[in-house]
C-alpha cells in the first residue's frame, strides 16, 4: 500500500500556515491554531519513526508521482533512518519553538506562525525528498520564511542580517543548481539515485564537488564562510535563532550525505584534506572566536560552527577510512558520530538558544555584562541551563558527548594528530561554556534588574523541560538512534568502498 | 503569380475579427459620451476573449504548420501561443489601467483602439512567413505604442518618453528594414521559409558578405526591441516617463510579440547562420545581464528598477536563443511567458496604489505595505521573489528552463555568469521586499484601495498564478515544447 505519509507531514504544516494567516486575525487563535498544527505533525511523524522497519529495505515510505515529465522530474519522496531521524528533530523542535514564541512574540503573531510552519514543512521537505530538484526547491525555498522571520521580528540590525543571510546562502546554493543541471544533462533525470550511477569523470567530479561544497559549506556553515551566521543568529527571534541553529544547519550536514558522498566520491577522497582542514579550523580557531564573545547569542552561534565542524570532519575522515585504511568499521563510527552529533547539537544548541530567549525576555539584554548570578533569583532556570551547557561542552552522560567522542575514536584510527586536534574541542568548548555559565549563572546578584527576574513560567518549563529529556536520554541511550540509522550508514560505507575507481 | 485564396481568409479569421471588432469599437465609441466609457472597456475585453477563442480553435496539430496568402503569414503552434498570452496580457492592461486613467482624465476611447491595433500589430508579427508580414507586424504595433506612451499630452515626462521612443525605435526600424534589404538582396526573397532554403554562408558563396551584414542589422534591430544592452537606451526613460497603465502593457506583451519577432528572423529566416547569431546572441546576452543587473541596484524608482531588470531578463530569454534547438526556444518562449506575467503583477502593484495626484513609483512608496494591506504585500512578495527566481516560483522554473538550455548547449560559462548576475539582481529584488515588510510605514492608514473590483481580482488571481505555475509548470512547459514541434533537432 502506498503511504503519504510523508507527503502530509510536509503539506499539513504548509497548508496550515496558511489557515493560520486566514483565521489568524486575533493572536491567541493565531497562537493555539498553530501549536495544535505543529503537534499534530509531530504526532504524524512518530509513527514514521516507529514504522520504520531497520531489516526493511534503506528507503522506505516511499512516494513518486510525475512532476514534470519532460525533464523526468519527480516528486519522490522516501525516508531512510538519517532522514527519519531529522525529520523527528524537526517536528519536535518546531513544536516548542512555537510554543516558546507564545510570549515573546507580540506584533503580527499570524504571520509569526505561519512562517514558522512553512519552515517547518519545507524543512521536512528537504529531508523527504530523494529528487535533486525537488530537493532544491525545498532548499531554496525555506529562506522565504527565515528572510522574513530575521527581518520583521529580528533585532536592531535585523535588515542587514537578513540580507545577508538570504544573499549569502542564495550565492552557495545557486551554484549547486547549475551541477545539478549538468548531472541531469549527463543522466536525463533528477533522481539522486541515478545521480550517484552517473559514471563521472575525475574532473567533472571535482568541479561537482565544489559546486556542492560552496552551497553545503555556506549551509553548515564551515568556516571561511561562515560569517552570516553569527549576524543572522544575534539579530534573528529567539525562535529564528533555534530553528536555525536546530535545524537549519543540519541541512548542510545532510547534504553532504545526500549529494557530495554518493555522487562525487572520489572528488570527495581527493579533496577530503581541504574539508578536513576547514573542519579543524572551525573546530579550533571559531572555538577561541567563541571565546571572547561579550554578546551570549554570539557565543552561542560560534559554538554551533565549531560543533559543526565535527560533522563535516566525521563525514569525510570516513572517506579516508574506507578508502585508504580499508577500515570500514572505523568509517562507520565516523559517520555514526557526524550524524548523532547533527541530532545532539540540534538538541543543545535549540536548548541554548531558548534558554537566552528565556533571559531575554526579561532583561531585553544579550550582553553577558548585564547579568550575573541569575541562580540566586532563577533556580530553575538556573539548573536547565547548566545541564544544558555541559551538554554543550560535551560532558559524558549528555547527547553532546556521544557524537564528539565517536568522531575522535574514528579521527584517531585515521590520523591521531587530527584526532589530538578535534579533541581539542573538549577544553576549548569546556572554557567558552562554563566561562558563559560563570559570569552569567553563578556568583552575586549582578545587578537590580537581575534580583527582579522571576523564574520560568509553565510554558518556559515544558520547552526546557522537554529539550532536557532529549539530551538526557541521547546522552545516556544512544542504542535507538544508532540503530535506526545503522542501516543507511552501512549502506553509505557500502557505496563508498564499492565507487573506487 | 499571386492568387488569393478563399481559405486563407479562415486562417486569417481571428486577426479579420480582431480588426473589424477595433473598427466597430472606433465607431461605437464615437457615440458615447466620458460617463458611458465603460461600454468601450467591456467591449474590448469582450472582443480580446473572442479573438482569443478564435485563436484557440485554430491551432493546427502539433508539428503542423497553415500558411496563408502566398506564405506571407503562417499559423502554427507557436504563434497560437503567442497571440493567446499576447491577448491575455493586452486583457490585463485593460483590467488594470482602468481606474488609474480615469483619475487622470486619460480613460478615453484612444487608449482602447491604440492597444487593440497594438495588439492586431503583434499577432501579424508572430504569424510573420515573409519579412514584410513582420515589418507590417512590426509598425502597426510600434506606431500604436509611440502614440500610447504619448497619451498623457500634458506631462512632459510623457511627452519626452514618446519622443525618445518614437527616435530611437525609427532608428531600429530603420536599421532593421536595411537588414532585410541586404537579405532580399542576398537570396532574391522576402519569404522566410525560402531564405531559410537558400541563404548560403559557405565559404564560397558569393553572397557571404551581404548576409552576414545583413544578419547584423537584423540582430540589432531585435535587440532594440527586445530591450537587450547596448540598445537599450530607450527602455528606462519609456518606462518612467509613459503612464503606469501603458508601462504595464510595454513591459508585458509586446516582449512576448518581440520573442516571436526574433524567433520568425532567426530561427524562421537565417536558421543556415545559426552559429553566426547564436554568438552574437551569447554576447547581447551577457551585456543585458550586467548592465540591467547592476544600473537596477542603483534606481529608486521602482519602474526605472523594473525596466532595468527588464533588460536583464531579456538576457536570460536569450540564453534560451543562444541554444538553437527546439527546447531551447521553448525555454525562451517559457522564459517569455514567465516575465510578461510577473512584470503584469508588478506594474500592475503601482497601479494599485497609485491615487489621484499621487504615482506609486518610488520604491519608498511601498514602505510598510504589510502593515497596511498584508495581501497585497504578499502578492508583491511573491512576484519579487518569482522575478529573483526564487523556488519554487514561476520565476526560478523559467530560470532553470534557459540555464539548463544554455548548458545543454555547451556554453556552460554563459550559465555561470547568468547565476551570477542573478546574485546580484537578487538584492534589489529583497529591497522591495524589505520595504514592504520591514519598514514602518509613512501612515498607518489601511491602505486605500481602488474601488474596482475587477482590476483588485485580476490582479490577484495574476499573483497567485505565479505560486500556482511555479508548482504546476509542467503543462505551459510541455505546450510550448510541442509548440516547437517542428523545429528540427
Amino acid at each position: 500500500m502506498a503511504s503519504h505519509l510523508l507527503s502530509l507531514l510536509i503539506w499539513l504544516p504548509i497548508l496550515g500556515a496558511i489557515a493560520v494567516l486566514a483565521f489568524g486575525r486575533e493572536a491567541r487563535v493565531a497562537r493555539w491554531l498553530s501549536l495544535l498544527i505543529a503537534l499534530a505533525t509531530f504526532a504524524l511523524s512518530v509513527p514514521l519513526w516507529t514504522g520504520y522497519q531497520p531489516s526493511g529495505p534503506l528507503m522506505q515510505f516511499v512516494e513518486s508521482m510525475a512532476w514534470i515529465p519532460a525533464l523526468k522530474v519527480n516528486y519522490a519522496l522516501g525516508v531512510d533512518g538519517i532522514s527519519v531521524a531529522l525529520i523527528v528533530l524537526t517536528t519536535f523542535t518546531s513544536v516548542l519553538v512555537i510554543l516558546g514564541s507564545w510570549g515573546p512574540i507580540e506584533k503580527r503573531v499570524s504571520q509569526y506562525m505561519a512562517a514558522m510552519l512553512a519552515l517547518e514543512g519545507l524543512l521536512i521537505g528537504v529531508f523527504a525528498a530523494t529528487d535533486a530538484l525537488l530537493f532544491y526547491v525545498f532548499f531554496e525555498g525555506m529562506l522565504i520564511p527565515m528572510f522574513i522571520i530575521i527581518g520583521i521580528w529580528g533585532g536592531p540590525r535585523r535588515v542587514y542580517a537578513t540580507l545577508k543571510f538570504f544573499i549569502y546562502t542564495f550565492l552557495g546554493s545557486i551554484f549547486m543548481l547549475v551541477g545539478l543541471i549538468y548531472l541531469h544533462m549527463k543522466t536525463g533525470e533528477f533522481s539522486l539515485d541515478a545521480f550517484s550511477r552517473a559514471g563521472l569523470g575525475s574532473t567533472e567530479q571535482a568541479w561537482l564537488f565544489f559546486a556542492f561544497l560552496i552551497a553545503f559549506a555556506i549551509k553548515v556553515p564551515m568556516w571561511p564562510v561562515h560569517t552570516w551566521l553569527p549576524d543572522a543568529h544575534v539579530e534573528a527571534p529567539t525562535g529564528g535563532s533555534v530553528i536555525l541553529a536546530a535545524i537549519m544547519l543540519k541541512v548542510g550536514g545532510y547534504g553532504f550525505l545526500r549529494f557530495s558522498l554518493p555522487i562525487t566520491p572520489d572528488a570527495s577522497q581527493e579533496y577530503a584534506w581541504v574539508v578536513i582542514a576547514m573542519s579543524l579550523i572551525a573546530i579550533i580557531y571559531i572555538g577561541y572566536v567563541a571565546l571572547v564573545q561579550e554578546d551570549m547569542k554570539k557565543l552561542i552561534a560560534y559554538s554551533s560552527i565549531a560543533h559543526m565542524g565535527f560533522v563535516t570532519l566525521g563525514l569525510f575522515i570516513a572517506l579516508a577510512l574506507v578508502r585508504q585504511h580499508q577500515n570500514p568499521m572505523g568509517a562507520r563510527l565516523a559517520i555514526q558520530g557526524a550524524m548523532v552529533q547533527m541530532i545532539s547539537h540540534g538538541f543543545v544548541s535549540g536548548a541554548m538558544f531558548s534558554c537566552i530567549g528565556v533571559m531575554y525576555d526579561r532583561l531585553h539584554t544579550r550582553m553577558i555584562k548585564d547579568y550575573g548570578g541569575v541562580a540566586n533569583v532563577m533556580p530553575w532556570f538556573a539548573a536547565f541551563m547548566v545541564l544544558f551547557a555541559m551538554a554543550n561542552c560535551g560532558l559524558p552522560g549528555t547527547s553532546g558527548f556521544i557524537g564528539e567522542f565517536m568522531v575522535i575514536l574514528a579521527a584517531f584510527q585515521d590520523s591521531p594528530l587530527i584526532a589530538l586536534l578535534a579533541a581539542f574541542t573538549l577544553i576549548i568548548g569546556a572554557a567558552y561554556t562554563l566561562w558563559l555559565v560563570k559570569r552569567v549563572i553563578f556568583g552575586e546578584v549582578g545587578n537590580d534588574k537581575v534580583a527582579k527576574m522571576k523564574d520560568l513560567d509553565a510554558r518556559e518549563w515544558i520547552v526546557l523541560g522537554a529539550f532536557a529529556v532529549a539530551v538526557l536520554a541521547l546522552g545516556v541511550y544512544p542504542k535507538p538512534l544508532t540503530d535506526l540509522m545503522e542501516p543507511a550508514v552501512l549502506q553509505i560505507v557500502k557505496a563508498l568502498a564499492m565507487a573506487k575507481a | 503569380m499571386i492568387q488569393f485564396n478563399p481559405a486563407d481568409l479562415v486562417t486569417l479569421r481571428p486577426e479579420l475579427f480582431l480588426l473589424g471588432a477595433t473598427c466597430s469599437i472606433l465607431l461605437i465609441d464615437l457615440f458615447l459620451k466620458a460617463a458611458q466609457r465603460d461600454v468601450t472597456h467591456w467591449l474590448s475585453l469582450l472582443a480580446l476573449a473572442a479573438t482569443a477563442a478564435l485563436v484557440y480553435c485554430g491551432i493546427p496539430a502539433p508539428g503542423q504548420s497553415v500558411p496563408a496568402f502566398n506564405d506571407m503569414f503562417v499559423s502554427d503552434g507557436v504563434a497560437g501561443v503567442l497571440k493567446l498570452f499576447v491577448l491575455l496580457m493586452t486583457g490585463l492592461v485593460f483590467l488594470y489601467g482602468r481606474s488609474y486613467l480615469r483619475d487622470r482624465k486619460l480613460f478615453i476611447g484612444e487608449f482602447y483602439l491604440l492597444l487593440l491595433f497594438a495588439t492586431l500589430g503583434m499577432m501579424l508579427l508572430v504569424s510573420a512567413g515573409s519579412l514584410v508580414t513582420v515589418y507590417l507586424g512590426l509598425e502597426l504595433l510600434t506606431l500604436s505604442s509611440y502614440a500610447l506612451v504619448a497619451l498623457n499630452r500634458d506631462s512632459a515626462a510623457s511627452s519626452e518618453a514618446a519622443i525618445k521612443y518614437f527616435v530611437l525605435g525609427a532608428l531600429a526600424s530603420g536599421l532593421l528594414l536595411y537588414g532585410m534589404s541586404m537579405i532580399y538582396g542576398a537570396t532574391g526573397t522576402l519569404d522566410l521559409a525560402k531564405i531559410h532554403a537558400v541563404a548560403d554562408f559557405s565559404t564560397n558563396s558569393p553572397h557571404r558578405t551581404l548576409l552576414a551584414f545583413g544578419l547584423v542589422f537584423l540582430v540589432v534591430g531585435i535587440a532594440f526591441k527586445l530591450g537587450a544592452a547596448p540598445f537599450h537606451m530607450w527602455l528606462p526613460d519609456v518606462y518612467q516617463g509613459a503612464p503606469t497603465a501603458i508601462t504595464v502593457f510595454i513591459g508585458s506583451a509586446p516582449k512576448l510579440a518581440a520573442f516571436g519577432m526574433a524567433y520568425r528572423l532567426l530561427e524562421g529566416g537565417m536558421g543556415g547562420l545559426h552559429g553566426q547569431w547564436t554568438l552574437m546572441l551569447a554576447w547581447l546576452a551577457v551585456l543585458s545581464l550586467a548592465v540591467g543587473n547592476l544600473f537596477a541596484i542603483a534606481q529608486t524608482n521602482l519602474k526605472r528598477m523594473l525596466a532595468y531588470s527588464t533588460i536583464s531578463h531579456v538576457g536570460f530569454l536569450l540564453l534560451g536563443f543562444v541554444n538553437g534547438s527546439a527546447s531551447g526556444y521553448a525555454a525562451a518562449m517559457f522564459y517569455a511567458i514567465s516575465y510578461a506575467l510577473m512584470a503584469a503583477v508588478a506594474f500592475g502593484m503601482i497601479l494599485l496604489l497609485a491615487r489621484a495626484g499621487f504615482e506609486a513609483e518610488e520604491i519608498d512608496d511601498f514602505k510598510g505595505l504589510n502593515q497596511r494591506n498584508p495581501w497585497y504585500a504578499g502578492i508583491m512578495a511573491i512576484t519579487m521573489f518569482s522575478l529573483a527566481g526564487v523556488p519554487p516560483l514561476f520565476g526560478f522554473f523559467a530560470k532553470l528552463m534557459v540555464l539548463k538550455a544554455a548548458i545543454d548547449a555547451g556554453q556552460l560559462w554563459l550559465a555561470i555568469v547568468a547565476i551570477v548576475f542573478a546574485i546580484v539582481g537578487l538584492y534589489y529584488y529583497l529591497r522591495v521586499v524589505k520595504v514592504m515588510y520591514f519598514d514602518e510605514p509613512a501612515d498607518d492608514a489601511p491602505l486605500a484601495l481602488p474601488p474596482d473590483r475587477a482590476f483588485r481580482w485580476s490582479l490577484s488571481l495574476n499573483g497567485l498564478a505565479l505560486l500556482a505555475l511555479g508548482i504546476a509548470w509542467s503543462p505551459l512547459l510541455e505546450w510550448c515544447n510541442s509548440a516547437f514541434a517542428a523545429v528540427a533537432k
